[in-house]
């Protein structure tokens, strides 16, 4: 066995948390490489190189990598790909960009968003939303696999691999980056957070949404949104957490004005403490919720800031 | 220009899914089904492109057992001009993996030779979320995943992409596959008229075999299983006893 690990870079910085919970992983597999690529990747690669149990690192600092793009990605993965039996990543918008791409071209299923590990060739899936996890067995000569951060524990920092330069594959040229749009912040990643302070559509504007925002500061908390409330315009695409946005499993997370749809609790119900805020008491959030108040969020929230 | 979209036909996203007590799979008998939630709206978006003068023709493809007819028929009824049916399998509880699904849509694509491949970007049954960056790979095309806005600029697409980090904006060289993601467009309901009018269009029946292509899986289900279910808690009477709780019982205060 032998692992090629895809590193999350984010404007030349390693993502240390995903990148780590998907080494947690990929290491029950087998030995681990990690790939870091893109221009000025110099510091993620040598941040990878000093995460526990990594053999060794690949850097491939050609300008083609920066932005992060499917076909020069995969041209470049396949070009590696003849030493590995394994081919890994984060799930992440990127890696679930990129490496299906990464399975086609080596004529071999992906397995999307694994959950466990149970043996080189048999691993765990969450499907229909969470409502069930499928044990499958993969036949293929290479796995090529995503990985589920939210059920590993990151690896811990304490090694000193060799970070080797790479050449660059050939470059497909099909796209192009144009520009990203991102808002920075200075809260906790919504995927690392210890605390999660989530809104729903309940909490009814943008305005109000600074309500969610101040709880969550107080709380040191990163804040998540349902799809209703990213779709009403109250808060941003990258906190929708749910079966098509993020996948979080804080040790607390609360849920504010938010009804607890199915395709809601495939982002949250592995969260180990479930607070739930909700003015109907029959509101399905509540059946997943350890503790549960039913309250109206205008009264209730401001009055948690209050004595927080 | 001819658009092609492929949709699936998928389990209802409102039903509740129950897993069989065997391990064997999930209960699909008697169960609602519906088109895969992403695929309407890519749909809807490749209806939009022809009355904007940018496309001209609108082909729907499915792959899977013959029921897929209705899925087919229902895109056909919100605008589509004509489908393919490409029946894979007998057994409503077999799903097509994405990688044969990509081939099949590769040898569609081949002989129908489209401008824009429209995919949604995941199926709500399985979660797999490949099938369009694999077509996009055996074809050698351009990729653009998790659109949430799309603009045909001569040969290329302009499309925006929902990404972790928030929204990203890209050009792809055309023909190109794009999968779109959920705010890209409320798709339309299609009228009685028009469910009348699709009952007429054109419906190509085909299998794996017309096209030469091996649908055999490569992962084998082992078992699937039940989650780790969660029970409610407790409700709390005031904020007072809820951040009592949190402190002092659940300790993450
Ligand atoms: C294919 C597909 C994928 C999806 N993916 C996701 C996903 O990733 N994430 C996601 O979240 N959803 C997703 N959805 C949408 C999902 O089905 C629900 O529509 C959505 O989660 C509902 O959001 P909500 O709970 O905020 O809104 P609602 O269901 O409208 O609930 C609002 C809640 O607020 C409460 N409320 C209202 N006012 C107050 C008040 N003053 N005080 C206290 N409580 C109040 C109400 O009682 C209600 O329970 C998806 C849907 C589909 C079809
Ligand atoms: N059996 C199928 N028939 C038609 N289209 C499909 C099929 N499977 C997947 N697709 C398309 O590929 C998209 C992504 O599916 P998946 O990769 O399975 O998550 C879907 O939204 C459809 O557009």
């Amino acid at each position: 066995m032998a692992v090629l690990l895809l590193g999350e870079v984010t404007d030349g910085q390693l993502s240390v948390d995903s990148t780590a919970k998907a080494l947690t992983a990929a290491k029950l597999i087998g030995p681990v490489t990690v790939l870091i690529a893109g221009q000025g990747g110099d510091a993620a690669a040598a941040t990878a190189a000093t995460l526990d149990g990594v053999q060794k690192v690949l850097f491939a600092g050609d300008k083609s990598y920066c932005h992060v793009m499917a076909e020069p990605m995969a041209a470049l993965i396949v070009s590696l790909a003849g030493d590995y039996t394994h081919i890994v990543a984060p799930a992440t918008s990127d890696a679930k960009n990129i490496l299906p791409r990464v399975a086609a071209l080596l004529d071999v299923m992906v397995l999307s968003d694994v959950s466990g590990v149970v043996d080189a060739e048999t691993f765990e899936r969450p499907i229909y939303a969470g409502n069930a996890i499928q044990t499958v067995k993969s036949s293929d000569v290479k796995k090529v696999l995503t990985i589920r951060t939210s059920t590993f524990e990151p690896a811990a920092i304490g090694g000193s691999a060799p970070v080797e330069n790479i050449a660059a594959a050939a470059d497909p040229a099909l796209s192009a980056w144009v520009e990203d749009k991102t808002a920075s912040s200075d809260r906790p990643e919504l995927t690392s957070a210890g605390i999660v302070v989530s809104g729903g559509r309940g909490v009814g504007s943008q305005a109000d949404f600074h309500l969610i925002e101040q709880l969550a500061d107080k709380l040191g908390a990163a804040v998540g949104a349902s799809r209703a409330a990213v779709d009403s315009g109250y808060a941003p695409n990258d906190w929708q957490v749910g079966q098509t946005g993020k996948v979080v499993a804080p040790n607390l997370y609360v849920a504010i004005g938010i009804s607890g749809a199915i395709q809601h609790l495939a982002g949250m119900k592995d969260s180990k403490v479930i607070v739930a805020i909700n003015k109907d008491d029959e509101a399905p959030i509540f059946q997943v919720a350890d503790y549960g108040l039913v309250a109206d969020l205008f009264t209730a929230v401001p009055e948690l800031i209050s004595k927080l | 220009m001819k658009v092609l979209v492929p949709v699936k036909r998928v389990i209802d996203y409102n039903v509740k899914v129950r897993v069989k007590a065997d391990g064997s799979g999930v209960d699909l008998a008697n169960v609602k089904m519906s088109m895969n939630p992403f695929d309407e709206i890519a749909v809807e978006q490749a209806i939009r492109l022809k009355e904007a003068g940018k496309a001209e023709e609108v082909i729907v493809v499915s792959i899977g057992v013959k029921q897929s007819q209705e899925t087919l028929r229902t895109a056909l009824a919100m605008g589509a001009d004509r489908a393919i049916l490409i029946e894979a399998t007998d057994n409503v509880q077999t799903d097509i993996e994405p990688l044969a699904v990509a081939k099949l849509l590769k040898a569609v694509v081949d002989a129908e030779q489209p401008g824009l491949v429209l995919c949604g970007k995941q199926a709500i049954d399985n979660d797999m979320n490949a099938t369009g960056q694999m077509l996009s790979a055996l074809l050698g095309w351009s990729q653009a995943t998790f659109a949430s806005e799309l603009d045909i600029e001569g040969a290329d697409a302009l499309v925006t992409r929902e990404v972790d980090s928030g929204m990203q904006t890209i050009r792809v060289k055309m023909p190109a596959v794009v999968t779109v993601d959920l705010r890209l467009n409320e798709p339309r309901y299609a009228s009685l008229p028009n469910i009348m009018k699709a009952k007429k269009k054109p419906l190509e029946e085909k299998t794996p075999a017309d096209y030469g292509v091996d649908v055999t899986p490569r992962l084998t289900v082992v078992k699937t299983t039940e989650p780790a279910g969660r029970k409610a808690g407790v409700k709390v009477a005031s904020v007072d006893e809820l951040i009592a709780k949190l402190k002092d019982e659940a300790g993450v205060l």
